[in-house]
């Protein structure tokens, strides 16, 4: 852990964001180890919630509001809601229920660890003391403007607009294929 | 602020996502723990943005209609498993085995 959090504050920022981001990711380990072991499959929608409001945390810490506000609307607002429907609506066994996992543990376990080896090792080898620059946004925030908004909005209808009418497109067909699969006929 | 605890955070909740896939048997866990998965990348490209420029913002949010997406298809399809054969669980799910 001690190359995690090894960026002593140089500037007065760095503390503060440091204990929120530690304090946050404690809480997201926590709750998505909880979220992929508990028995109760609404408790695991719920430990769901709180994942996807300290990643929503974390985007606020990297300086990108629009994304953690979307994460929030969409996720926390949407996503879950629509799980819990999920849940209700296929009759999952509500309460304890010790028949959620296969008796494969051992093998999601050694997986999972090789691949968080594999992936550590390599990020440590690269990224080893790299710090946030936030170079990115200086320059395009104003006085009393929402500049890094504004610049997110300058690329996504800029650079990146025929991805995203692409996008509208895929929602819609999703959309269509939802309803023509969930319809009772 | 290090880069690299985003991306050890972002490497650990995709390793649990991971085992989430591998080890759940409800179908509507699987595609919370592909959810996580996604997240993880989400932040990933969230943390390269601040040093590569706006396109990972920009992705991020594409990331995340996609998955907006991916879920309502996805549990379009769980819910028609459940309503053809009265369970989700995938291990069930084997027709295509020989």
């Amino acid at each position: 852990m001690s190359p995690l959090f090894a960026a002593a504050a140089e500037t007065t920022f760095d503390v503060p964001a440091n204990v929120v981001f530690a304090v946050t990711a404690v809480f997201m380990i926590a709750a998505a180890i909880r979220m992929v072991t508990t028995k109760n499959i609404v408790h695991a929608a719920l430990w769901l919630v709180v994942v996807l409001g300290g990643v929503g945390i974390n985007y606020l810490l990297l300086q990108a509001e629009f994304v953690a506000i979307t994460q929030f609307l969409v996720y926390l607002g949407a996503i879950v809601v629509l799980f819990l429907f999920g849940i209700m609506l296929t009759r999952a066994p509500l309460g304890v229920s010790d028949d959620l996992d296969n008796n494969q543990k051992w093998v999601g376990i050694g997986t999972s660890l090789l691949l968080l080896l594999v992936i550590g090792y390599s990020v440590i080898e690269t990224w080893g003391k790299d710090k946030l620059t936030f170079e990115a946004f200086q320059g395009v925030a104003e006085a009393n403007t929402n500049g890094r908004t504004q610049a997110v909005s300058d690329t996504i209808f800029g650079q990146y607009l025929i991805p995203f009418e692409m996008i509208s497109v895929l929602l819609l067909a999703a959309l269509i294929g939802a309803i023509v699969l969930a319809r009772r006929d | 602020m290090l880069l690299n605890q985003f991306l050890l955070l972002s490497a650990i909740l995709f390793c649990i996502g991971v085992y989430g896939v591998i080890v759940r048997k409800n179908g509507v866990l699987v595609l919370m723990s592909i959810e996580l998965i996604l997240n993880a990348v989400n932040i990933n490209l969230v943390a390269f943005s601040t040093m590569h420029g706006l396109g990972g913002q920009v992705f991020a949010l594409f990331a995340i209609a996609i998955a907006a997406a991916e879920v309502g298809v996805g549990l379009a399809i769980v819910l028609l498993i459940y309503r053809n054969k009265r369970s989700i669980d995938v291990d069930e799910l084997d027709e295509l085995k020989g």
